[in-house]
């Protein structure tokens, strides 16, 4: 029984399916967000060297990754639109861009607070903060080349193309800022790498990543089901679908 | 279990402030997020909504004019 | 055919010259604005003097970015270009060259005058104009990308700034480098190989997007 994957590439269908999975994603995302919780806050010891300052790893260290896995998953949808012109596609990485962005301001916002009590100032001009912040400039430009141009045709495939430019030259500025931080301090500032984690920390800052995972999806589909609305407005499934109010 | 009093949990160490400001911050996010993700499916519905009923009595209106 | 609209293109800069002096006036008062801003000690300038000039070269060149396809896509010439047997590449590739020719080269001759202004070393000068040989030529190509991309588009020279800044850090990040390390005394040529490097790059790729830029924004 081979399923017919490409039924899933017709916006009318995906929306469907897209909304099944989502109370699915919402919930797991909530249980393990629980769960994750529970073992950062209670189970985890109190770290000898940070005191309790280090839990705000549960939350820094998932919205860091997913900030940078948004933008590669993002770039990677954008890049199939384009390559085979599937409208869904494009659709799917316009609603990347903004939890995408919200990730990285999180990842930033939660390292500063984090670095005020550890290194004693707001902000580091550390690699990782530096190339951070640089990311969140790229999706700002996604979204604004985006919202700047009306018709969504153009629109997918210009974003498509400063998103696959974006990607391959992420590398390159985390390399760069990378080198440029150790050349001018050295070692000045002593950032700690991840602290050796005891296992309650790890496995309480994995569950928070997967959380994160979870939610992500869940928001990204729900936010994929509008634009496909917006942008199909005018089809008789919408309209369809209107009729029987199930929208 | 760490905390022997609530006060003691909330004061985390001293470092409270930065703690349940940055937890505090991410869930704000994090529900914005998905309120404005429903409030703009709710405006969109309302609109399309509108257009579709109005399009229906001005069309049926012209459709009228037609016949007779 | 590449020669052509290279030869058209700077032909086209030498009859507008107001541009080209725009964007070379722009770079001289940006630099000059500094030292009002920051103070006359001299060893402080001197510190300072490779990112301001690479910061101010960079403005420069983004912004004489926005006409690098106006002119041609309100007169329909873009269209003609992209109807033309040529590749669309190589017509990008010849109009980025103009565009660096009329705007970067100017740029490179300008700043070892401007970096007396700062007194820096001479040593230091030579390694600041060799930098800006080498990157401003990257800056015209990726640029020419975010041009294309915000064709015809409302408040697009904002847009191209904001799409193409992150861009350009990693060639800011080592042509400032490239003088900075010069002037600590450590050698330098690494620095001048990466931005070689990303020249070639760009030169390989960055006409290749912007074609396809261009033809998504002509659609």
């Amino acid at each position: 029984m081979a399923i017919n994957w490409y039924k899933y590439a017709s916006p009318a269908s995906f929306y469907s399916l897209a909304g099944k999975m989502i109370p699915f994603f919402a919930v797991v995302a909530f249980g393990l967000l629980v769960v994750g919780l529970y073992i950062g806050f209670f189970v985890a010891p109190t770290d000898f060297q940070q005191g309790e300052a280090y839990r705000i790893i549960f939350i820094h260290v998932p919205a860091a990754w997913m900030s940078m896995f948004l933008y590669v998953v993002m770039a990677f949808w954008a890049g199939i639109g384009l390559a085979f012109n599937t409208r869904l596609s494009s659709m799917m990485a316009t609603a990347i861009a903004p939890t995408g962005a919200l990730f990285t301001f999180l990842a930033l916002w939660t390292g500063s607070l984090w670095g005020k009590p550890m290194w004693g100032t707001w902000w580091v001009w550390d690699a990782r903060l530096t190339s951070e912040l640089i990311l969140l400039f790229l999706y700002i430009g996604f979204m604004s080349l985006q919202a700047a141009i009306d018709d969504s045709r153009r629109a997918d495939k210009a974003g498509a193309i400063i998103a696959l430019v974006g990607v391959i030259n992420i590398p390159i500025i985390y390399f760069s800022v990378q080198w440029w931080n150790t050349l001018h301090q050295g070692a000045s500032v002593s950032v700690t790498q991840a602290p050796t984690m005891a296992s309650t920390m790890l496995t309480g800052m994995m569950v928070m990543v997967f959380a994160s995972w979870m939610y992500s999806i869940a928001v990204i589909l729900k936010r994929v089901r509008v634009i496909i609305l917006e942008r199909e407005s005018h089809t008789a499934w919408v309209a369809e679908l209107r009729q029987k109010g199930v929208l | 279990m760490n905390w022997s009093s609530w006060s003691e949990f909330f004061s985390m160490g001293g470092y409270g402030v930065y703690v349940w400001g940055s937890y505090f911050v991410t869930f704000a996010c994090v529900i914005g997020e998905v309120l404005l993700v429903s409030r703009r499916k709710r405006t969109l519905i309302k609109r399309d909504g509108l257009t579709h009923k109005s399009n229906k009595e001005t069309y049926s209106v012209r459709d009228e004019e037609l016949n007779n | 055919m590449f020669l052509w609209i290279v030869q058209r293109d700077l032909l086209l800069a030498v009859r507008r010259r107001s541009d080209v002096l725009t964007t070379l006036f722009f770079f001289i008062i940006v630099v000059s604005l500094f030292p009002l801003s920051v103070g006359p000690e001299m060893n402080m300038l001197r510190m300072m003097a490779p990112g301001i000039v690479w910061v101010a070269a960079l403005l420069a060149s983004m912004l004489s970015l926005g006409r690098l396809f106006a002119n041609d896509y309100l007169d329909g010439t873009l269209e003609q270009m992209l109807l033309s047997p040529q590749s669309l590449s190589v017509l990008v590739l010849g109009k980025a060259l103009a565009h660096w020719l009329a705007t970067g080269v100017p740029l490179v001759m300008m700043a070892p005058v401007l970096g007396i202004q700062y007194d820096l070393p001479t040593d230091a000068l030579f390694v600041l104009t060799l930098s800006l040989l080498l990157g401003t030529p990257v800056l015209s190509l990726i640029g020419a990308i975010g041009a294309a991309l915000t064709l015809g588009l409302r408040g697009g020279g904002v847009l191209v700034s904001l799409l193409v800044l992150p861009l350009y850090i990693p060639v800011l990040i080592f042509g400032a480098g490239a003088v900075e390390a010069i002037m600590a005394g450590i050698d330098y040529d690494a620095h001048l190989s990466l931005l070689g490097a990303f020249l070639l790059v760009s030169v390989v790729f960055a006409p290749w997007a912007a074609a396809a830029s261009l033809r998504v924004s002509m659609e």
